[in-house]
């Protein structure tokens, strides 16, 4: 068993300076390396690019990275919840690239898997696909995406143990999933990091290959943000 | 005129039997309420989850489960949770049977934009360009003109594209019609509203075949 066990988030981001490229798990506030992006702004570490499906909201995840002006480009699929992001983007401070989900999504996995670039349907036709390569195939047309290089990978699970192994819970399952391995280094924070041999090795979403560094977070706030409930009949 | 409950109510009748949906923000979640019970049908979100169930009882929100608007949920019998790569490869291999998404423009050739207004409003596309490219039966639920008035329905759309020549139907608050390789095909009208006011509010020609019935609910 290989250990990959750091002390805590101060430890994990160790060798992160500025203008990396960080590819940040979670949708939306759910599944979001909270413990790590809380350290990063401690850290004043600035001149970021970071590859996330959203962008926080003003004052919880990545947004908070936005506030301090941390982030210099923001790679994502959706950003409509947060006011300090649109703001930052149409008065040009912040550089932007959106991305369809699934070809953010697929640009994550063709990393993790070593797969240097993909086609895919999405966007054809549209300014996303500007200056990309098309081919045609079965009589639909395609454009080149090309995996993401990035210099760490910071994702969040339910359970993982020393050994890196990484169990996920529900749709905080999402972008954590394929981002783990597809930077050059892995940080992965978890709700409950157990000895090896506790997790059942049928039950491993991620192997532990894909993770450098793993803790336990000190503290899980799980923020929701849509709280939707329907009344108990009487 | 139909509200936004009506909407959605008439769209739930193009769900059938064994189909994976997946149901945008907006007017499309308002589907799922009136899928008939007497039909098998599973949600799928794009955030990671099939077999979506309704809303939690208060209390029971559970930050781990979520649909693709962020809002809580709860899975149902059945369920399964997967990755985003993964809940997108179901949605490019075409598993998904239907799509119903919002939009701010729909044209003739069923082009559709939802995700951009230059220098005003950029919110992203999210899912959206991938579910269009991908998808074969794709349903648009939206309002036919906007706030100030204007036709929503084109003959060209004006805003960012989000995907080409994609959209099958459209309902609005007004009509049904759908996308054929001739344009329009206004299907059916809203009670209460006439084929003239409909083509009124319709910048794009619509075909017109005989009598144009009300809708059904």
């Amino acid at each position: 068993m290989i250990d990959k066990r750091v002390k805590n988030a101060k430890e994990a981001i160790q060798g992160i300076t500025d203008g990396m490229t960080l590819i940040v798990g979670g949708f939306g506030l759910s599944g979001i390396p909270e413990n790590s992006i809380a350290e990063l702004v401690a850290s004043n570490i600035s001149g970021l690019t970071c590859i996330s499906n959203n962008a926080g909201v003003d004052d919880f995840g990545l947004g908070l990275l936005l506030q301090k002006k941390q982030i210099k480009k923001m790679i994502a699929s959706y950003v409509g919840e947060n006011a300090e992001f649109e703001r930052q983007m149409l008065s040009g401070e912040l550089e932007v690239e959106l991305t369809p989900q699934g070809t953010l999504a697929e640009k994550c996995r063709a990393a993790q898997h070593g797969i240097p670039a993909f086609y895919t349907p999405a966007g054809y036709g549209t300014e996303v696909a500007e200056g990309k390569e098309t081919k045609e195939f079965n009589g639909k047309m395609h454009i080149l995406e090309y995996a993401y290089e990035a210099d760490f990978s910071i994702v969040k699970a339910w359970k993982g143990d020393h050994a890196g192994n990484l169990i996920f819970r529900g749709t905080a399952r999402n972008f954590n999933a394929p981002m783990a391995g597809a930077g050059k280094i892995t940080i992965a924070e978890v709700e409950e990091l157990v000895e090896p041999g506790e997790l059942d090795p049928n039950q491993i979403h991620i192997p532990g290959i894909m993770v450098q560094r793993i803790f336990q977070g000190e503290k899980f706030e799980k923020r929701i943000e849509q709280r939707t409930t329907r009344k108990r009949e009487a | 005129m139909l509200t936004k409950e009506q909407i959605a109510q008439r769209i739930s009748k193009e769900v059938k039997d064994r189909y994976y949906v997946n149901l945008g923000i907006g007017i499309p979640t308002l589907v799922a309420n009136y899928v008939p019970q007497d039909i098998s049908v599973e949600f799928q979100s794009e955030n990671g989850v099939l077999g979506m169930g309704p809303f939690p009882y208060e209390g029971e929100e559970d930050p781990d489960l979520i649909n693709a608007g962020k809002q809580t949920i709860t899975t149902l019998p059945g369920a399964s949770f997967f990755d985003s790569a993964f809940s997108f490869g179901m949605i490019r291999s075409k598993k998904v049977d239907l799509t119903i998404l919002g939009a701010m423009e729909v044209s003739e050739n069923g082009d559709i934009a939802n995700w951009k207004i230059p220098g005003k409003m950029v919110k992203g596309m999210g899912g959206a360009m991938d579910l269009v490219a991908s998808a074969e039966n794709i349903i648009v639920a939206m309002m036919h003109v906007n706030k100030a008035g204007e036709s929503k329905i084109l003959k060209k759309c004006t805003l960012p594209l989000t995907g080409v020549g994609c959209v099958k139907k459209v309902v609005t608050e007004l009509a049904v019609m759908d996308v054929t390789p001739k344009g329009f095909k206004l299907l059916e009208r809203a009670p209460g509203v006439s084929v003239e006011d409909i083509i009124k509010a319709t910048e794009a020609e619509l075909i017109i075949e005989g009598d144009i019935p009300e809708m059904q609910f």
